[in-house]
């Protein structure tokens, strides 16, 4: 029986990774230097006034001058986001299995779920407030609002996408429709789940900036979103970027984090393609 | 999908108890008319009559499409006949491609009927590991299904049948999409297999030879609708010697060449005959 001798595998795959987990640091990297020195450029000698467009530099001394208030700034935000993320991903999740075992659902649920991704938030952003008071949990609704789309389109996908002679082979073993979804669809499904989780992080982050922007709020809860708005006006431009530049680096952040989580949870999807994000 | 697995009707002429083998009267089974096929419904099965023992290895040959699987499906009750009856014990399917969850291991997933049959993880996979001892697959258990060979894959789908604790087997052409080389390996093994964990068996194959080597009983099956055109005592033990070294027929010796000659006749003559008809 010729299979993979998993110690051969593994020493071979180690050697290769060395190099391109270095490359894949690198890349990107080198791609974030080359654009910023263009900015730098473009910003010095082109003469841009700086409050259309700070060059990097500036934005790096508006970020060091400003270190606490985009700190604390941040904060807010980033609990909006994982705490609206979490919100999105269990929702969507748990929408998505409903659809998937009682089709009659999907058929009423589903265009109601695409209609809501072309409400524009301010519209309904003051009757949040007004059901759930200036805290956090207005803002979580709309970033769960902007955010489970994608999740329930990959969870029902997977879902479905189990092999048809699944269910004729789980028959004959006995299974109940509870342990057919339990063995076989569920993990199944886990892959475009996790996929659809991926574009609901991309857009997480500005789904807070627009939570933050559209609902009116205490200062406890007002957050990079808040803080840019009011910069950008307040010609405070180098700090809008500043703070721009943080959400930037933290949807990046999330993304990865997400990966990482994927590795763990879906290991024989990942090896078997040999991804590495 | 889900509605196929919600609605877990079986068929009405279908009483189950222990010490049957497998009697199948008269069945007669037409698929209705489906919109993507613009025909008037698929007849597939035509008053086929079988029977096994229990103990005994049924060999069900017959061309493509002459619904030889449609049969295993009405066997485990995944289907009703329209006419006829089905008495048989309880059946478990193995259908024709191996079906392994990716993400579980090997062991898991031989264990997987123990686990739907609510035993934990861990007695579910102490089990399989007996199973995995007896028949010498004890280095693969923590394999996962795509760093499995064909071959191998096949074995832990079958051990995944075994371990369901079914008396009757239902093996839809278990080695059709492995190479010569390795399909050969595999009818000794599974012939050593069913030495050392007797079962009734139907195996559906399209290969004759595979039919006459494996089987006690060889029913052969014309082209679709599938009839009965012969039914072959093989007559002689299937595989000697338990315990040590298994010894099998070979697809030299006299007999099998014998019987795979009457069975390709069979196969042939039935097979104008129905092709007449459907044209």
């Amino acid at each position: 029986m010729k299979t993979r001798e998993p110690g051969t595998t593994h020493a071979r795959m180690s050697a290769r990774s060395g190099v391109r987990a270095r490359s894949n640091v690198l890349a990107p990297l080198g791609l974030v230097a080359g654009l910023l020195g263009a900015w730098e450029c473009y910003a010095d000698f082109a003469g841009v006034e700086e409050d259309l467009l700070p060059a990097p530099h500036a934005v790096a001394v508006a970020l060091w001058n400003n270190g606490a208030l985009v700190w604390r700034n941040f904060a807010v935000t980033a609990e909006q986001v994982v705490l609206g993320l979490a919100l999105a991903l269990t929702t969507g999740f748990a929408l998505a299995v409903a659809i998937h075992l009682f089709p009659l659902l999907r058929r009423a649920v589903y265009p109601l779920a695409v209609g809501s991704q072309a409400i524009p938030i301010p519209v309904i952003g003051v009757l949040l407030v007004f059901w759930w008071g200036f805290g956090i949990f207005p803002k979580l609704v709309v970033i769960a609002l902007i955010c489970f789309f994608p999740v329930v389109v990959g969870t029902v996908d997977g879902l479905a996408a189990v092999d048809p002679e699944q269910p004729k082979l789980l028959r004959t073993l006995d299974a109940s429709r509870w342990q057919a979804f339990r063995f076989a669809e569920l993990p199944a499904a886990l892959p475009a789940a996790l996929s659809g989780a991926r574009i609901a992080l991309a857009v997480g982050v500005i789904g807070a900036f627009i939570a933050e922007t559209s609902t009116p709020s205490s200062a406890a809860y007002a957050g990079l979103g808040h803080e840019i708005v009011t910069d950008a006006g307040g010609f405070q431009t180098a700090r809008a970027y500043a703070a721009t530049a943080v959400l930037f680096a933290f949807a990046i952040a999330c993304f990865y984090a997400l990966a990482l989580a994927e590795r763990k949870l879906v290991p024989w999807k990942t090896r078997a393609r040999g991804e590495t994000t | 999908m889900p509605t196929e697995l919600q609605s877990r009707k079986r068929s009405s002429v279908r009483p189950r108890s222990g010490g049957l083998g497998l009697e199948v009267e008269r069945v007669s089974l037409t698929y209705p008319p489906s919109r993507h096929r613009r025909d008037a419904g698929v007849h597939a099965l035509a008053d086929v009559s079988l029977h096994a023992t229990p103990g005994e290895l049924l060999a069900v040959v017959g061309p493509s499409g002459c619904g030889k699987s449609t049969l295993l499906e009405l066997i485990c009750g995944l289907r009703a006949p329209d006419a006829g009856s089905i008495e048989c014990a309880p059946a478990v399917l193995m259908p024709q491609r191996d079906l392994l969850l990716p993400w579980l291991s090997a062991l898991d997933n031989a264990a997987l009927a123990l686990r739907i049959a609510g035993l934990s993880r861990g007695h579910a996979r102490e089990r399989a590991y007996l199973l995995f001892a007896e028949l010498g697959l004890e280095r693969f258990e923590h394999a996962r299904p795509h760093e499995l060979s064909g071959g191998m894959r096949q074995r832990v789908a079958f051990l995944r049948t075994l371990l369901a604790g079914k008396p009757l087997l239902c093996l839809d052409e278990p080695f059709g999409a492995l190479d010569a080389i390795t399909r050969s390996e595999m009818q000794e093994w599974l012939a050593g297999a069913l030495a050392r964990e007797p079962r009734t068996v139907v195996l559906v194959t399209h290969d004759v030879e595979e039919a006459v080597l494996l089987a006690d009983r060889v029913v052969v099956l014309s082209r679709r609708p599938g009839r009965v055109v012969a039914e072959l005592d093989v007559g002689m033990p299937r595989a000697s010697g338990v315990g040590g070294a298994v010894r099998i027929r070979t697809r030299t010796d006299p007999e099998v060449l014998a019987l795979r000659e009457r069975a390709l006749r069979a196969l042939r003559t039935g097979g104008r005959a129905g092709s007449h008809e459907d044209t």
